[in-house]
């Protein structure tokens, strides 16, 4: 792969990859029903020592 | 403890660094080679002397074992060094700003500047900043996986490999042995050293959350990860060189040109990132919570703040070389990036705020609290500091300048150190079964001097920087320059008088801590008056009042 077939890639491809899992990410975040296991997960470190 | 293999496998490492004294191609490589073997000697000596000869199985419990659940031999020995490295650092960082002030304090060869500096930046990033990192993430991933550490005594090789990696970088400098890359100047031998160590704190880590009685695994530990993970990667990518021997101190970089500068800048601006930011916003989101005793403002908002460092501030990096050699675009692209940085910034800063929310009045008599607030007012400030420095017009005034500097110590100390200070206040008593501290009195004295010293520093590296600025591209009406190099150094003195000064409060902050940490360790508690005064809470007579 020379110099301009990564940029041409990283520009396409690659761009296109990193906004979709970070726009999912954020969905997924969000999605109905989440609140409570952010809640649950919210507590772990207050459980115990 | 038999310390079989571990003897053998030490004093093997020590002939062989006997060894590579003898063929040493040049001598910074010989006396380096010569300090590396009188270390793993000592160390062998050490080891023969703690073995027990005990047959296996009978009277071989050792007095002070690591018998309870969880594994916290390497996090207090870790406490310690981060208190022991943390005072070296701030120590020669006064040292370097005070040489900046009085040249005639450069001693030639192994005290001047240019070496002394490099061991500042190592021992406050890598030795305070790094034993911190190792020793925080090696309990916060126990506590929130329920889980013992995984790999038995494989920990006590991170601790122990990663204190000879901080002796060999910083001999190595005060040697002349650099490779002049930002933050990465240890040179090919102990770069390849430090790999070993890594690859093993990461399969510490990893196991660890493998083995996990928790489901899910807490936002901390990602952030750990992520440092991690990263920094494995930057310092493998950023190291590859050949060495001219491989029994020689040189090495020479596999990239040339624009290309290794960008490298360079790539590694350096994560190391800030992932080692500086990410490493530490682990620290944040478990013991603002824990200190607090409140669960973090919003866990959803913690994910979105994961997300979007992870994949904003990789890019951010050629912000470094705005006005270089370096292509037009990508130094758009690193400043666009650095600019979307403050979204990260604002969530961090308003998940660790918020999460006092309903608490503030801890912030009157907690000074712990205080300090993690004021870690956190100063990530939001720094981190907001750094993207406005990004944009190139900015930069044109700024790059170069003590402004730069300023805004790397407000990110430092203000940042990265009072959230290190706040996670050791909290973990002495825990790991050291104490009740509580020697005294709180002296934490807010702590939380006062360092405080301090940071604004000082900071806002005389502002006017400094600024003034430095504006007087390289002051010109007169006939197009000529007005002033000489030489006369903006000269005209720089005062500020760096009084930043050594701003310095030097912190240093003496960092002392009151070491004292306080020790006799908490010894199990003194000093007679003293609560903070806030004996006040009964007002909630009792508000309800009587209703």
């Amino acid at each position: 792969m020379d110099y301009t077939a990564m940029r041409q890639f990283a520009d396409s491809w690659g761009l296109l990859f990193m906004a979709v899992f970070f726009v999912g990410a954020v969905l997924f975040a969000f999605r109905p029903g989440s609140r409570k296991n952010a809640e649950e997960a919210a507590r772990i470190p207050l459980k115990d020592d | 403890m038999k310390f079989g293999t571990e003897i053998v496998l030490v004093g093997l490492a020590a002939f062989g660094a006997l060894a590579a004294a003898g063929l040493a191609q040049d001598s910074a490589f010989q006396a380096h080679m010569w300090i590396l073997f009188f270390v793993l000697l000592g160390s062998t000596v050490v080891l023969m002397r703690k073995a027990s000869f005990a047959p296996a199985g009978a009277a071989s419990i050792p007095l002070r074992a690591d018998t309870a659940f969880y594994m916290d031999g390497p996090v207090r020995y870790g406490v310690i060094a981060t208190m022991f490295w943390g005072i070296v650092g701030f120590l020669v960082g006064v040292t370097v700003a005070l040489q900046l002030a009085y040249p005639d304090l450069n001693i030639e060869p192994w005290f001047n500047f240019g070496r002394t500096r490099p061991l500042h930046t190592s021992a406050v990033v890598f030795a305070f900043g790094g034993n911190a990192l190792i020793a925080t993430s090696l309990y916060v991933v126990q506590r929130t996986c329920r889980a013992r550490l995984f790999g038995g005594n494989l920990a006590w090789f991170v601790f122990w490999g990663y204190q000879l990696f901080i002796v060999m970088a910083a001999t190595g400098y005060l040697l002349g042995i650099s490779q002049s890359r930002e933050y990465a100047e240890p040179e090919w031998y102990v770069d390849l050293f430090l790999t070993i160590v890594w690859v093993a704190y990461l399969i510490v880590f990893l196991g660890t959350i493998f083995k996990r009685k928790e489901p899910h695994i807490y936002v901390a530990n990602w952030f750990y990860l992520s440092f991690i993970v990263t920094i494995a990667m930057l310092h493998v990518v950023n190291n590859l060189a050949v060495p001219v021997s491989p029994f020689g101190s040189k090495s020479y970089s596999l990239f040339a040109g624009v290309q290794d500068a960008l490298t360079q800048w790539w590694y350096g601006h994560n190391a800030v990132g992932f080692f500086l930011t990410a490493g530490f916003l682990g620290m944040m989101y478990y013991f603002i919570p824990k200190q607090a005793n409140r669960p973090v403002y919003s866990y959803r908002l913690s994910i979105i703040h994961f997300w979007s460092l992870i994949f904003l501030y990789i890019w951010a990096g050629p912000h470094h070389l705005h006005y270089t050699a370096l292509p037009d675009w990508a130094q758009t692209l690193g400043m666009v990036f650095s600019i979307m940085l403050w979204m990260p910034s604002w969530g961090g800063m308003i998940n660790g705020l918020m999460t006092l929310s309903g608490a503030w009045d801890k912030l009157r008599t907690d000074p712990i609290i205080r300090m993690m607030v004021m870690a956190v007012a100063f990530y939001g400030m720094s981190t907001f500091e750094g993207p406005m420095m990004s944009v190139k017009a900015v930069n044109s005034l700024s790059h170069y300048t003590d402004w730069t500097i300023g805004h790397v110590h407000s990110g430092a100390l203000g940042w990265v150190g009072m959230i290190t200070f706040g996670a050791i206040y909290y973990l002495v008593p825990k790991l050291w079964n104490r009740e509580r501290l020697y005294s709180l009195r002296l934490v807010t004295w702590h939380f006062w001097l360092a405080t301090l010293g940071i604004v000082v520093y900071a806002a005389v590296m502002w006017v400094s920087g600024i003034q430095q600025g504006l007087m390289w591209r002051e010109y007169d009406e006939q197009g000529f320059l007005v002033y000489s190099f030489a006369e903006t150094v000269a005209a720089m003195h005062p500020y760096y008088v009084l930043r050594a000064l701003g310095g030097g409060l912190f240093l003496i902050g960092g002392f009151v801590m070491a004292y306080n940490v020790v006799m908490t360790i010894l199990g003194y508690q000093r007679e003293e008056a609560p903070i806030g005064g004996n006040v009964t809470p007002l909630a009792p007579s508000l309800q009587n009042a209703g």
